[in-house]
């Protein structure tokens, strides 16, 4: 059982604050950091990682401070977001390297190329990897020592979908072994697919926590906007206006389309072209208007 | 205090393929110069040692100096990659003393040695002028390792800091301003190789019991001030 605990941390270079007071406990099983980019959390992993001092307040794992204090790594697996990695060694030797620094012998490093799947392509040099090798070795590395807490920065960045699935099953399992791990991301979906416990952050600020299934009814349920432009635009209006999916709509004479807000995502997904068809409606554009994910994210600030 | 591991990582990567070929280049050049002064002015000591003193250690032993010392941890500290040296249980000053010794071994390999190589070439070390300079270059070693691995540590661009003292405070004020020369590794190591010699070829500034202090005190502040400065080393993210 290990548990971080982040304890009213702020952080700040300069005159910008980077994590403003932040409080949260992460324990055993697969949590997710998200929120978007420029939100202090790569700010947030470096601190729990212990490459970094809080401005204010404390970092600790299982009651240790994680700055300036090198016994921690015994415990914690990391897999930083940035590329470099050595390149000029194979993938063996680079994990056999990280085997040895925590006194290690080869046959853990064995293990650890087994458990990412990355045997087949050991014995090249890390520089001809793909993106998805290189993050699997990187995550052979972090897990040579068995470690009770992983740090991953934006693990699934550049990653293809197979990639992806892979690295999931794998933190998933992690998760499963009853192991603390913590990955960021800017992506909803990817946070949904696997982590049961969110933590967003947003603009250096602790946004919501908690369970994922509240936080996402939390994000779909606000009122989403779309444009539509089609065939005939006033007809389309009037058949959505009378299902309880849709709560306004505004014919926008300038840009000849419909801005529609919609209440019900899911319903009104699937009746817009069910309308269209049914009325002989050619859709031209269908577009969200406030998907950006700040949008989202700012809605559940507000939330 | 010394791990294998960082010290193989080091020189695996301050030796590839595009770094050993500059680290070549000046001793290469040292060595093809002596054979052109031999064949042309036969053996003589003065030319010998203006040679030795003003080319390899005014000048490739510095520059050596600053490719091995920084190279040793800059790169890794800017890509990023030194995290992984970083995430490990093991003590910031191992990984800096490793380092250090590293760096230290490189630069003696790629001027002590063509030093002494070139000394012989030029006269046969007459008058003990090849061990004298070979053993100025390897005191001027461990100082150079020391101040530049500290500077890979405190800046991003401690290759032309490196270069700005070895070439500008060394070589040039050097020559020019006599309060400079008390203070460049160059003239502590030639203090070193006057006692070698005991001749008035190999000749310094400063006096021996200064220059080893001096020697000492700035290789061990360094090292120190650089196993610090890797304790408190923020790996700012992407944002």
């Amino acid at each position: 059982m290990t548990t971080l605990n982040i304890d009213h941390v702020s952080r700040w270079f300069g005159n910008v604050v980077a994590v403003n007071d932040i409080t949260m406990t992460i324990g055993p099983g697969v949590t997710g950091l998200l929120g978007p980019n420029g939100a202090g959390k790569s700010t947030l992993i470096n601190m729990m990682g212990g490459f970094l001092a809080p401005s204010t307040g404390t970092v600790t794992l299982d009651g240790r401070p994680t700055w300036r204090n090198e016994d921690i790594y015994r415990h914690i697996g990391i897999v930083p977001e940035r590329e470099a990695m050595y390149d000029f060694l194979t993938g063996r030797e680079f994990v056999v390297a990280n085997a040895e620094l925590h006194g290690l012998g080869a046959k853990a490093a064995h293990r650890a190329l087994a458990t990412v799947e990355m045997e087949y392509a050991q014995d090249r040099k890390i520089s001809t990897y793909s993106k998805g090798m290189r993050q699997r070795v990187k995550m052979a590395s972090a897990l040579v020592h068995d470690p009770s807490l992983l740090l991953l920065d934006e693990p699934f960045n550049g990653m293809d979908p197979r990639q992806r699935m892979q690295l999931m099953d794998l933190l998933r399992r992690m998760g499963d072994e009853g192991r603390t791990v913590l990955f960021s991301s800017h992506i909803l979906e990817e946070v949904e697919q696997l982590a049961a416990h969110i933590e967003v952050i947003v603009a250096g600020r602790h946004a919501a926590s908690g369970d994922f299934r509240r936080i996402r009814r939390l994000m779909t349920d606000r009122p989403h906007r779309y444009l539509v432009r089609s065939s005939d635009d006033r007809t389309l209006a009037a058949a959505l206006i009378a299902d309880p999916s849709t709560s306004g709509i505004e014919v926008d004479l300038a840009e000849g389309a419909l801005r529609i807000q919609a209440v019900d995502f899911g319903r009104f997904t699937v009746l817009l072209p069910k309308v269209a068809r049914e009325h002989g409606i050619r859709l031209l554009t269908v577009s969200p208007s406030d998907e950006s994910l700040e949008s989202v994210f700012s809605y559940l600030v507000a939330a | 205090m010394y791990d294998p591991t960082v010290a193989r990582l080091t020189y695996r990567g301050l030796l590839g393929r595009r770094r050993a070929l500059i680290l070549g280049v000046l001793p290469v050049l040292l060595i093809v110069l002596s054979l052109a002064v031999r064949s042309f002015s036969g053996a003589d000591d003065q030319v010998a040692s203006d040679l030795l003193g003003g080319f390899a250690l005014a000048t490739m032993v510095p520059i050596i100096g600053v490719i091995a010392g920084t190279g040793a941890i800059g790169p890794e500290i800017d890509d990023g990659s030194v995290v992984y040296l970083l995430a490990k249980p093991l003590k910031r000053p191992t990984i800096i003393f490793t380092k250090l010794i590293v760096a230290i071994a490189v630069t003696m390999a790629f001027s002590a040695v063509p030093t002494f190589i070139a000394g012989m070439i030029l006269n046969g070390n007459g008058q003990q002028i090849a061990v004298a300079y070979t053993v100025a270059a390897l005191v001027a070693s461990i100082a150079y390792a020391a101040m530049f691995l500290l500077l890979g540590t405190v800046t991003r661009h401690a290759v032309v800091f490196g270069l700005v003292y070895a070439l500008v405070w060394e070589a040039l004020f050097g020559s020019l301003v006599s309060g400079a020369r008390t203070l460049s590794v160059q003239q502590w190591a030639l203090a070193v190789g006057h006692k070698v010699t005991g001749g008035d070829l190999v000749t310094s500034d400063v006096s021996l019991p200064t220059a080893t202090v001096l020697l000492v005190v700035v290789t061990v502040l360094a090292t120190w001030y650089a196993g610090q400065r890797l304790r408190s080393l923020k790996l700012v993210g992407e944002e």
